[in-house]
């Protein structure tokens, strides 16, 4: 009995903390995506650019972001896992990872026109072995960044 | 040393080229930062040491492959990756991977 209480008052904290630091974290990243609105346009995939101005610098900007879901997120999803479907606290948790690492990247590129050939990176590094693991994903988002004269 | 991810250097032209260059690291952090982030698990959101880490581990792992670029006469590493994977809990490998070239301004 007292370890079902247990795993509630968990399940509990950890939901509160885990809506409100996910609410704190959307809030900054809509705002940092609202003021970068018309900074260097991401452009994914442009292989080769062609331009006739002059280009006074190139560089290789990155952008990293180690993001973790929380208990409440992991014991929601290991129960839907049971009957199937999209798995939503997760990925509101991998949306937030990758938006932080490219804004990370745009942020890096203040000044540049472009950023071309954008690529995400990502790994998972918890312990997959472990019965209680909680998701924990690594994010790397590059490009290179292009300014004109 | 210009590094790039595209097959090119927007506004020069490539006059040697050299071959792959490459540079691994796998980094971790101490054990009290480990336990750390394992209670920020528990609530959840970003694991700064760990992007700490990752951050360190991807500068070190360009490092070294521009190292390697410079010791072949390159002035630029274009078609740069990065390719991660995870070696063990709370460590990580970041490995860079790109062509070293000779680059010329253009005309």
């Amino acid at each position: 009995m007292s370890d079902i209480l247990l795993l509630l008052i968990v399940l509990g904290i950890t939901f509160m903390t885990g809506t409100i630091i996910e609410k704190k974290h959307f809030e900054s990243i809509k705002k940092r995506e609202i003021a970068l609105i018309k900074k260097p346009i991401i452009n994914f995939g442009a292989k080769t650019w062609h331009t006739n101005r002059k280009i006074r610098k190139i560089e290789l900007v990155t952008g990293e972001c180690v993001i973790s879901g929380d208990y409440f997120k992991n014991f929601v999803a290991g129960l839907k896992n049971f009957f199937g479907g999209r798995l939503t606290t997760f990925e509101s948790v991998l949306d937030r990872g990758r938006r932080e690492a490219i804004l990370r990247m745009r942020e890096k590129a203040r000044g540049a026109n472009f950023i071309i050939n954008t690529r995400i990176e990502s790994v998972m590094i918890n312990d997959t072995y472990g019965q209680e693991s909680v998701p924990q994903c690594a994010i790397i988002a590059y490009g290179t960044a292009i300014t004109y004269e | 040393m210009i590094l790039t991810n595209i097959e090119s250097v927007p506004g020069m032209v490539i006059t040697a080229q050299f071959g792959l260059v490459t540079g691994s690291t796998v980094r971790a952090k101490n054990a009290i930062k480990d336990f750390g982030a394992g209670l920020k698990n528990m609530v959840g959101g970003e694991l700064k040491s760990y992007t700490e880490l990752l951050t360190e581990a991807r500068k070190e792992a360009v490092s070294r492959m521009e190292q390697q670029a410079q010791r072949m006469g390159a002035n630029a590493v274009i078609n740069v990756r990065f390719a991660t994977s995870s070696v063990t809990v709370g460590a990580a490998e970041v490995y860079a991977y790109g062509t070293a070239v000779k680059v010329a301004p253009k005309g």
